[in-house]
Protein backbone atom coordinates (compact mmCIF):
# COMPACT_ATOMS: atom_id res chain seq x y z
CA UNK A 1 0.00 0.00 0.00
CA UNK A 2 0.87 3.32 -0.67
CA UNK A 3 1.47 5.44 2.27
CA UNK A 4 2.13 9.22 2.59
CA UNK A 5 5.57 9.27 3.34
CA UNK A 6 6.65 6.90 0.69
CA UNK A 7 4.70 8.78 -2.10
CA UNK A 8 6.65 12.33 -0.43
CA UNK A 9 9.88 10.26 -0.18
CA UNK A 10 8.80 9.23 -4.43
CA UNK A 11 7.74 12.69 -5.51
CA UNK A 12 11.12 14.77 -7.41
CA UNK A 13 10.69 17.50 -4.80
CA UNK A 14 11.67 15.53 -1.72
CA UNK A 15 13.86 13.39 -3.85
CA UNK A 16 17.03 12.23 -1.55
CA UNK A 17 15.25 14.02 1.42
CA UNK A 18 16.18 12.96 4.76
CA UNK A 19 13.90 9.97 6.38
CA UNK A 20 13.65 12.21 9.78
CA UNK A 21 12.44 15.30 7.59
CA UNK A 22 10.11 13.17 5.68
CA UNK A 23 8.56 11.62 8.80
CA UNK A 24 7.81 15.30 10.13
CA UNK A 25 6.75 16.74 6.44
CA UNK A 26 4.13 13.61 6.75
CA UNK A 27 2.09 14.86 9.64
CA UNK A 28 1.18 17.93 7.44
CA UNK A 29 0.29 15.82 3.90
CA UNK A 30 -2.95 14.87 2.80
CA UNK A 31 -4.70 12.91 -0.13
CA UNK A 32 -6.27 15.61 -2.38
CA UNK A 33 -8.34 15.31 -5.86
CA UNK A 34 -9.77 18.10 -8.11
CA UNK A 35 -12.19 17.62 -11.36
CA UNK A 36 -11.40 19.37 -14.52
CA UNK A 37 -12.23 22.59 -14.35
CA UNK A 38 -12.27 23.06 -10.33
CA UNK A 39 -10.02 25.95 -9.36
CA UNK A 40 -7.68 24.67 -6.40
CA UNK A 41 -7.35 28.42 -4.83
CA UNK A 42 -8.35 31.65 -6.62
CA UNK A 43 -5.81 35.17 -6.33
CA UNK A 44 -6.25 36.96 -3.31
CA UNK A 45 -7.80 34.05 -1.22
CA UNK A 46 -5.38 32.55 2.26
CA UNK A 47 -2.63 30.73 1.03
CA UNK A 48 -2.26 27.94 3.72
CA UNK A 49 -0.91 24.97 1.35
CA UNK A 50 1.32 24.16 -1.61
CA UNK A 51 0.38 21.01 -3.63
CA UNK A 52 2.80 18.28 -5.46
CA UNK A 53 0.96 17.30 -8.49
CA UNK A 54 0.59 13.44 -9.14
CA UNK A 55 -1.12 13.15 -12.03
CA UNK A 56 -2.98 15.50 -14.35
CA UNK A 57 -2.41 19.48 -14.63
CA UNK A 58 -3.00 22.85 -13.30
CA UNK A 59 -3.12 25.75 -15.49
CA UNK A 60 -1.71 28.74 -13.46
CA UNK A 61 -4.06 31.96 -14.59
CA UNK A 62 -4.05 36.04 -14.34
CA UNK A 63 -7.82 37.15 -14.67
CA UNK A 64 -7.63 40.34 -16.61
CA UNK A 65 -11.28 41.77 -16.96
CA UNK A 66 -10.79 42.72 -20.65
CA UNK A 67 -9.51 39.43 -21.91
CA UNK A 68 -10.64 37.08 -19.05
CA UNK A 69 -8.39 34.43 -17.85
CA UNK A 70 -5.03 34.21 -19.15
CA UNK A 71 -2.68 31.16 -18.76
CA UNK A 72 0.87 31.99 -17.68
CA UNK A 73 2.33 28.20 -16.82
CA UNK A 74 0.93 24.51 -16.56
CA UNK A 75 1.99 22.17 -14.16
CA UNK A 76 1.90 18.70 -14.92
CA UNK A 77 2.68 15.18 -12.68
CA UNK A 78 5.93 15.50 -10.67
CA UNK A 79 5.39 19.62 -10.28
CA UNK A 80 4.81 21.61 -7.43
CA UNK A 81 2.35 24.53 -7.17
CA UNK A 82 1.96 27.20 -4.97
CA UNK A 83 4.49 29.03 -2.91
CA UNK A 84 3.04 32.08 -1.26
CA UNK A 85 2.18 30.11 1.95
CA UNK A 86 5.79 30.39 2.52
CA UNK A 87 5.83 34.78 2.79
CA UNK A 88 3.90 36.65 4.33
CA UNK A 89 1.34 38.04 3.46
CA UNK A 90 0.62 34.46 2.37
CA UNK A 91 -2.06 35.47 -0.09
CA UNK A 92 -2.15 33.49 -3.60
CA UNK A 93 -1.55 36.17 -6.46
CA UNK A 94 -3.13 34.25 -9.37
CA UNK A 95 -5.44 31.91 -9.98
CA UNK A 96 -4.96 27.90 -9.99
CA UNK A 97 -6.98 25.84 -12.09
CA UNK A 98 -7.43 21.77 -12.76
CA UNK A 99 -7.15 21.53 -16.55
CA UNK A 100 -7.75 18.08 -15.86
CA UNK A 101 -8.36 15.58 -13.09
CA UNK A 102 -6.16 15.94 -10.66
CA UNK A 103 -4.53 14.16 -8.06
CA UNK A 104 -1.82 15.56 -5.60
CA UNK A 105 -0.75 15.60 -2.09
CA UNK A 106 -1.60 18.71 -0.60
CA UNK A 107 0.60 20.23 2.53
CA UNK A 108 -0.66 22.52 5.27
CA UNK A 109 1.54 25.56 4.96
CA UNK A 110 0.77 26.42 8.96
CA UNK A 111 1.93 23.21 9.85
CA UNK A 112 5.13 23.53 7.59
CA UNK A 113 6.21 27.18 8.65
CA UNK A 114 5.51 25.94 12.96
CA UNK A 115 8.26 22.68 11.64
CA UNK A 116 10.68 24.51 9.99
CA UNK A 117 10.46 27.20 12.71
CA UNK A 118 11.39 24.32 15.16
CA UNK A 119 13.99 22.67 13.24
CA UNK A 120 15.83 24.84 10.86
CA UNK A 121 18.38 22.17 9.61
CA UNK A 122 14.60 20.86 7.78
CA UNK A 123 13.89 24.39 7.24
CA UNK A 124 17.57 24.97 5.46
CA UNK A 125 16.82 21.69 3.46
CA UNK A 126 13.49 22.76 2.41
CA UNK A 127 14.43 26.66 1.73
CA UNK A 128 17.43 25.20 -0.39
CA UNK A 129 14.59 22.87 -2.76
CA UNK A 130 12.09 26.26 -2.69
CA UNK A 131 14.77 28.33 -3.86
CA UNK A 132 15.74 25.94 -7.01
CA UNK A 133 12.43 25.55 -7.95
CA UNK A 134 11.66 29.69 -7.44
CA UNK A 135 15.19 29.83 -9.79
CA UNK A 136 14.10 27.61 -12.62
CA UNK A 137 10.25 29.44 -12.55
CA UNK A 138 12.36 32.55 -12.62
CA UNK A 139 14.75 31.46 -15.87
CA UNK A 140 11.47 29.72 -17.71
CA UNK A 141 9.24 33.37 -17.23
CA UNK A 142 12.68 34.96 -18.49
CA UNK A 143 12.53 32.78 -21.47
CA UNK A 144 9.10 33.43 -22.11
CA UNK A 145 9.21 36.90 -22.02
CA UNK A 146 11.74 36.62 -24.39
CA UNK A 147 9.40 35.64 -26.67
CA UNK A 148 12.28 33.53 -28.65
CA UNK A 149 10.08 32.76 -31.65
CA UNK A 150 9.26 36.30 -32.55
CA UNK A 151 11.28 37.15 -36.01
CA UNK A 152 11.34 41.23 -34.50
CA UNK A 153 9.88 40.94 -31.04
CA UNK B 1 29.34 6.48 -24.25
CA UNK B 2 29.11 8.85 -27.30
CA UNK B 3 28.27 8.76 -30.78
CA UNK B 4 31.57 9.36 -32.04
CA UNK B 5 30.08 10.71 -34.96
CA UNK B 6 30.25 14.18 -36.70
CA UNK B 7 26.97 15.12 -38.68
CA UNK B 8 26.25 12.36 -41.50
CA UNK B 9 27.59 14.33 -44.82
CA UNK B 10 25.70 13.11 -47.78
CA UNK B 11 28.06 10.99 -49.66
CA UNK B 12 26.83 10.63 -53.23
CA UNK B 13 23.76 12.76 -53.11
CA UNK B 14 25.07 16.22 -53.58
CA UNK B 15 23.82 17.44 -56.95
CA UNK B 16 26.11 17.30 -59.73
CA UNK B 17 25.73 20.68 -60.96
CA UNK B 18 24.84 22.32 -57.97
CA UNK B 19 24.60 25.95 -59.09
CA UNK B 20 21.96 24.91 -61.41
CA UNK B 21 17.98 24.82 -60.42
CA UNK B 22 16.35 21.78 -61.38
CA UNK B 23 12.42 22.52 -62.05
CA UNK B 24 10.17 21.25 -60.03
CA UNK B 25 6.06 21.69 -60.06
CA UNK B 26 4.12 22.45 -57.26
CA UNK B 27 1.57 19.31 -55.92
CA UNK B 28 0.16 21.13 -53.33
CA UNK B 29 0.50 24.31 -51.05
CA UNK B 30 -1.08 23.79 -47.63
CA UNK B 31 -1.27 26.28 -45.06
CA UNK B 32 -0.12 25.76 -41.77
CA UNK B 33 -0.02 28.47 -39.70
CA UNK B 34 -1.25 32.25 -40.59
CA UNK B 35 2.09 32.91 -42.10
CA UNK B 36 3.53 29.54 -42.77
CA UNK B 37 2.89 27.13 -45.17
CA UNK B 38 4.25 23.92 -47.00
CA UNK B 39 5.23 23.24 -50.39
CA UNK B 40 5.05 19.96 -51.99
CA UNK B 41 6.74 19.39 -54.99
CA UNK B 42 8.17 17.07 -57.80
CA UNK B 43 10.67 17.47 -60.42
CA UNK B 44 9.04 18.24 -63.52
CA UNK B 45 11.65 15.71 -65.79
CA UNK B 46 10.33 12.88 -62.89
CA UNK B 47 12.27 10.91 -60.79
CA UNK B 48 13.25 11.00 -57.13
CA UNK B 49 15.06 13.74 -54.91
CA UNK B 50 16.33 11.74 -52.25
CA UNK B 51 17.51 13.57 -49.30
CA UNK B 52 18.80 13.27 -45.94
CA UNK B 53 17.22 14.42 -42.57
CA UNK B 54 18.36 18.14 -41.85
CA UNK B 55 19.65 18.73 -45.26
CA UNK B 56 18.67 21.74 -47.59
CA UNK B 57 17.47 23.19 -50.24
CA UNK B 58 17.59 26.18 -52.05
CA UNK B 59 14.08 27.10 -53.63
CA UNK B 60 14.16 30.02 -56.25
CA UNK B 61 10.64 32.11 -56.76
CA UNK B 62 11.55 32.90 -60.83
CA UNK B 63 11.96 36.74 -60.98
CA UNK B 64 12.34 37.17 -57.49
CA UNK B 65 14.94 35.43 -55.47
CA UNK B 66 16.23 32.17 -54.05
CA UNK B 67 15.95 31.30 -50.36
CA UNK B 68 17.37 28.42 -48.24
CA UNK B 69 15.11 26.14 -47.39
CA UNK B 70 15.03 23.25 -45.18
CA UNK B 71 13.45 19.58 -46.02
CA UNK B 72 10.80 18.60 -43.89
CA UNK B 73 9.62 15.65 -45.78
CA UNK B 74 9.89 11.77 -45.15
CA UNK B 75 13.26 10.73 -46.29
CA UNK B 76 11.61 7.06 -47.01
CA UNK B 77 9.59 8.90 -49.89
CA UNK B 78 11.82 11.00 -52.14
CA UNK B 79 8.95 11.28 -54.93
CA UNK B 80 7.40 14.30 -53.33
CA UNK B 81 9.91 17.45 -52.08
CA UNK B 82 8.40 19.07 -48.95
CA UNK B 83 9.61 22.05 -47.67
CA UNK B 84 7.72 24.24 -44.58
CA UNK B 85 7.69 27.74 -45.22
CA UNK B 86 7.41 31.20 -42.98
CA UNK B 87 6.97 34.18 -45.18
CA UNK B 88 8.94 36.70 -43.86
CA UNK B 89 10.52 38.59 -46.97
CA UNK B 90 10.06 38.98 -50.57
CA UNK B 91 11.43 35.42 -51.63
CA UNK B 92 9.59 33.26 -49.23
CA UNK B 93 6.34 35.22 -49.94
CA UNK B 94 6.41 34.48 -53.53
CA UNK B 95 6.98 31.50 -52.39
CA UNK B 96 3.44 31.33 -50.62
CA UNK B 97 1.66 32.77 -53.65
CA UNK B 98 2.49 29.59 -55.69
CA UNK B 99 -0.37 27.63 -56.65
CA UNK B 100 -0.27 23.75 -57.94
CA UNK B 101 0.65 23.01 -61.44
CA UNK B 102 3.47 26.13 -60.90
CA UNK B 103 7.22 25.81 -61.51
CA UNK B 104 9.63 26.62 -58.70
CA UNK B 105 13.33 26.02 -59.05
CA UNK B 106 15.38 23.82 -56.44
CA UNK B 107 19.20 23.64 -56.51
CA UNK B 108 19.62 20.69 -53.22
CA UNK B 109 19.99 18.79 -51.40
CA UNK B 110 22.82 20.75 -49.55
CA UNK B 111 24.74 20.57 -46.14
CA UNK B 112 25.34 17.99 -43.20
CA UNK B 113 22.02 15.64 -41.84
CA UNK B 114 21.51 14.57 -38.38
CA UNK B 115 22.86 11.84 -37.35
CA UNK B 116 19.67 9.56 -37.71
CA UNK B 117 21.18 6.38 -38.47
CA UNK B 118 24.55 6.82 -35.77
CA UNK B 119 22.16 7.52 -32.92
CA UNK B 120 20.52 3.91 -33.61
CA UNK B 121 20.53 1.72 -30.50
CA UNK B 122 20.34 4.71 -27.98
CA UNK B 123 17.44 6.81 -26.74
CA UNK B 124 16.75 10.22 -28.61
CA UNK B 125 15.52 13.86 -27.65
CA UNK B 126 14.49 15.57 -30.38
CA UNK B 127 13.76 19.41 -29.08
CA UNK B 128 12.15 21.77 -31.43
CA UNK B 129 11.08 25.39 -31.27
CA UNK B 130 8.96 27.73 -33.14
CA UNK B 131 9.65 26.07 -37.05
CA UNK B 132 12.58 24.34 -35.98
CA UNK B 133 10.37 21.63 -36.14
CA UNK B 134 10.57 21.45 -39.88
CA UNK B 135 14.21 20.40 -40.30
CA UNK B 136 13.29 17.56 -37.42
CA UNK B 137 9.84 16.02 -39.05
CA UNK B 138 12.50 14.08 -41.55
CA UNK B 139 14.21 12.42 -38.38
CA UNK B 140 10.66 11.84 -36.83
CA UNK B 141 9.92 10.01 -40.17
CA UNK B 142 13.05 8.39 -40.39
CA UNK B 143 12.76 6.82 -37.13
CA UNK B 144 8.97 6.10 -37.30
CA UNK B 145 10.14 3.93 -39.98
CA UNK B 146 12.92 2.36 -37.60
CA UNK B 147 11.42 2.25 -34.43
CA UNK B 148 12.83 -1.02 -33.44
CA UNK B 149 16.30 0.84 -33.54
CA UNK B 150 15.71 2.70 -31.24
CA UNK B 151 15.63 3.15 -27.24
CA UNK B 152 13.02 5.65 -25.84
CA UNK B 153 12.40 8.94 -28.39
CA UNK B 154 10.76 11.64 -26.86
CA UNK B 155 9.65 14.81 -29.02
CA UNK B 156 9.65 18.13 -27.36
CA UNK B 157 8.09 21.16 -29.33
CA UNK B 158 7.10 24.57 -28.03
CA UNK B 159 6.05 27.70 -29.93
CA UNK B 160 4.86 31.05 -29.35
CA UNK B 161 0.84 30.43 -29.03
CA UNK B 162 -1.35 27.20 -29.87
CA UNK B 163 -1.80 29.52 -33.88
CA UNK B 164 1.76 28.80 -34.06
CA UNK B 165 2.08 25.32 -33.70
CA UNK B 166 3.05 22.83 -37.27
CA UNK B 167 1.66 20.03 -38.26
CA UNK B 168 -0.67 19.88 -35.69
CA UNK B 169 -3.08 16.20 -37.22
CA UNK B 170 0.35 15.01 -37.40
CA UNK B 171 1.23 15.79 -33.76
CA UNK B 172 -2.03 14.16 -32.96
CA UNK B 173 -1.34 10.62 -34.17
CA UNK B 174 2.25 10.97 -33.15
CA UNK B 175 0.95 11.65 -29.39
CA UNK B 176 -1.40 8.52 -29.92
CA UNK B 177 1.58 6.43 -30.25
CA UNK B 178 2.60 4.41 -27.67
CA UNK B 179 6.32 4.06 -28.42
CA UNK B 180 6.73 7.99 -28.79
CA UNK B 181 6.59 10.88 -26.26
CA UNK B 182 5.29 13.97 -27.62
CA UNK B 183 5.30 17.02 -25.43
CA UNK B 184 4.49 20.28 -26.84
CA UNK B 185 3.99 23.93 -24.84
CA UNK B 186 3.59 27.08 -25.95
CA UNK B 187 5.21 30.14 -24.02
CA UNK B 188 1.85 31.50 -24.30
CA UNK B 189 -2.07 31.05 -24.35
CA UNK B 190 -5.74 31.53 -23.57
CA UNK B 191 -7.68 29.86 -21.13
CA UNK B 192 -9.19 28.37 -24.45
CA UNK B 193 -6.13 26.24 -24.41
CA UNK B 194 -5.68 22.94 -22.76
CA UNK B 195 -2.64 22.06 -23.38
CA UNK B 196 0.61 22.65 -21.66
CA UNK B 197 1.65 26.43 -21.27
CA UNK B 198 5.04 27.00 -20.54
CA UNK B 199 8.67 27.26 -22.36
CA UNK B 200 10.03 23.51 -24.08
CA UNK B 201 12.72 23.32 -21.89
CA UNK B 202 10.83 22.91 -18.98
CA UNK B 203 10.15 19.40 -20.17
CA UNK B 204 13.72 18.33 -20.25
CA UNK B 205 14.16 17.27 -16.46
CA UNK B 206 10.55 15.44 -16.83
CA UNK B 207 11.56 13.32 -20.29
CA UNK B 208 12.34 10.04 -20.12
CA UNK B 209 15.54 8.80 -21.49
CA UNK B 210 18.98 7.48 -20.27
CA UNK B 211 21.18 10.27 -20.37
CA UNK B 212 24.18 7.97 -20.97
CA UNK B 213 22.81 6.73 -23.91
CA UNK B 214 20.92 9.36 -25.49
CA UNK B 215 21.35 11.40 -28.74
CA UNK B 216 19.80 14.82 -28.43
CA UNK B 217 18.94 16.79 -31.47
CA UNK B 218 17.63 20.47 -31.36
CA UNK B 219 16.70 22.82 -33.94
CA UNK B 220 15.04 26.44 -32.81
CA UNK B 221 16.00 29.90 -32.42
CA UNK B 222 19.39 30.33 -31.46
CA UNK B 223 18.28 31.44 -27.49
CA UNK B 224 16.45 28.43 -26.93
CA UNK B 225 18.66 26.16 -28.52
CA UNK B 226 21.20 27.54 -25.78
CA UNK B 227 19.22 27.29 -23.08
CA UNK B 228 18.04 23.99 -24.00
CA UNK B 229 21.37 22.63 -24.29
CA UNK B 230 22.47 23.88 -21.01
CA UNK B 231 19.78 21.51 -19.51
CA UNK B 232 20.54 18.34 -21.31
CA UNK B 233 24.04 19.34 -19.90
CA UNK B 234 22.71 19.65 -16.56
CA UNK B 235 20.98 15.79 -17.09
CA UNK B 236 24.38 14.77 -18.20
CA UNK B 237 23.98 13.82 -21.39
CA UNK B 238 27.29 13.57 -23.04
CA UNK B 239 28.03 16.83 -25.20
CA UNK B 240 29.14 14.75 -27.75
CA UNK B 241 26.12 13.63 -28.13
CA UNK B 242 24.30 16.90 -28.78
CA UNK B 243 23.54 18.27 -32.23
CA UNK B 244 22.00 21.44 -33.85
CA UNK B 245 21.12 22.77 -36.84
CA UNK B 246 22.24 26.47 -37.28
CA UNK B 247 21.06 29.01 -39.61
CA UNK B 248 22.17 32.25 -40.91
CA UNK B 249 21.59 33.72 -44.32
CA UNK B 250 22.63 31.63 -47.58
CA UNK B 251 23.45 32.45 -51.26
CA UNK B 252 25.32 30.26 -52.81
CA UNK B 253 24.75 26.98 -50.55
CA UNK B 254 28.26 25.33 -51.68
CA UNK B 255 31.22 27.63 -49.61
CA UNK B 256 31.93 29.68 -52.12
CA UNK B 257 30.40 33.07 -51.40
CA UNK B 258 31.04 33.66 -47.84
CA UNK B 259 27.60 34.88 -47.01
CA UNK B 260 26.78 31.87 -44.21
CA UNK B 261 30.00 32.29 -42.64
CA UNK B 262 30.07 31.04 -38.84
CA UNK B 263 33.44 31.27 -37.56
CA UNK B 264 35.78 29.10 -39.39
CA UNK B 265 32.91 27.05 -40.30
CA UNK B 266 30.30 27.94 -43.87
CA UNK B 267 26.77 26.63 -42.27
CA UNK B 268 25.84 25.76 -46.17
CA UNK B 269 28.47 23.47 -47.03
CA UNK B 270 29.53 22.40 -42.57
CA UNK B 271 26.10 22.46 -41.74
CA UNK B 272 23.85 23.29 -41.36
CA UNK B 273 23.66 20.09 -38.88
CA UNK B 274 26.94 20.45 -36.10
CA UNK B 275 27.81 18.78 -33.55
CA UNK B 276 27.55 21.04 -30.54
CA UNK B 277 31.38 20.12 -29.15
CA UNK B 278 32.18 22.03 -32.32
CA UNK B 279 30.64 24.95 -32.66
CA UNK B 280 30.36 25.38 -28.51
CA UNK B 281 32.68 27.95 -28.21
CA UNK B 282 31.75 29.99 -31.12
CA UNK B 283 27.74 29.90 -29.59
CA UNK B 284 29.40 32.58 -26.86
CA UNK B 285 30.99 35.00 -29.17
CA UNK B 286 28.73 37.84 -30.12
CA UNK B 287 29.02 38.69 -33.83
CA UNK B 288 29.62 35.66 -35.50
Amino acid sequence: METLERILAEHPFFKGMDQRYLELLTGCASNVRFEAGEYIFRAEEEANQFYLIRQGKVALEAFAPERGPIVILTLDQGEVLGWSWLFPPHRWRFDAQAVEFTRAIALDGACLRKKTEDNHDMGYEFMKRFSQLMARALLATRLQLLNVYELNP
Amino acid sequence: MSTNSTPETMMGREPSAPMLPRPCTVQRVRQETYDTFTLELAPAAGGAFPFAPGQFNMLYAFGVGEVAISISGDPGRPEKLVHTIRAVGATTKALGHLRRGDTVGVRGPFGSAWPAAAAAGRDLIIIAGGIGLAPLRPVVYHVLRNRQKYGNVVLLYGARTPADLLYTKELEQWRGRFDLDVQVTVDRASASWHGTVGVVTNFIPRARFDPSETVAMICGPEIMMRFAIQEIEEMEVNTDNIYVSMERNMKCAVGFCGHCQFGPAFICKDGPVFSYNSIKTLLNIRGI
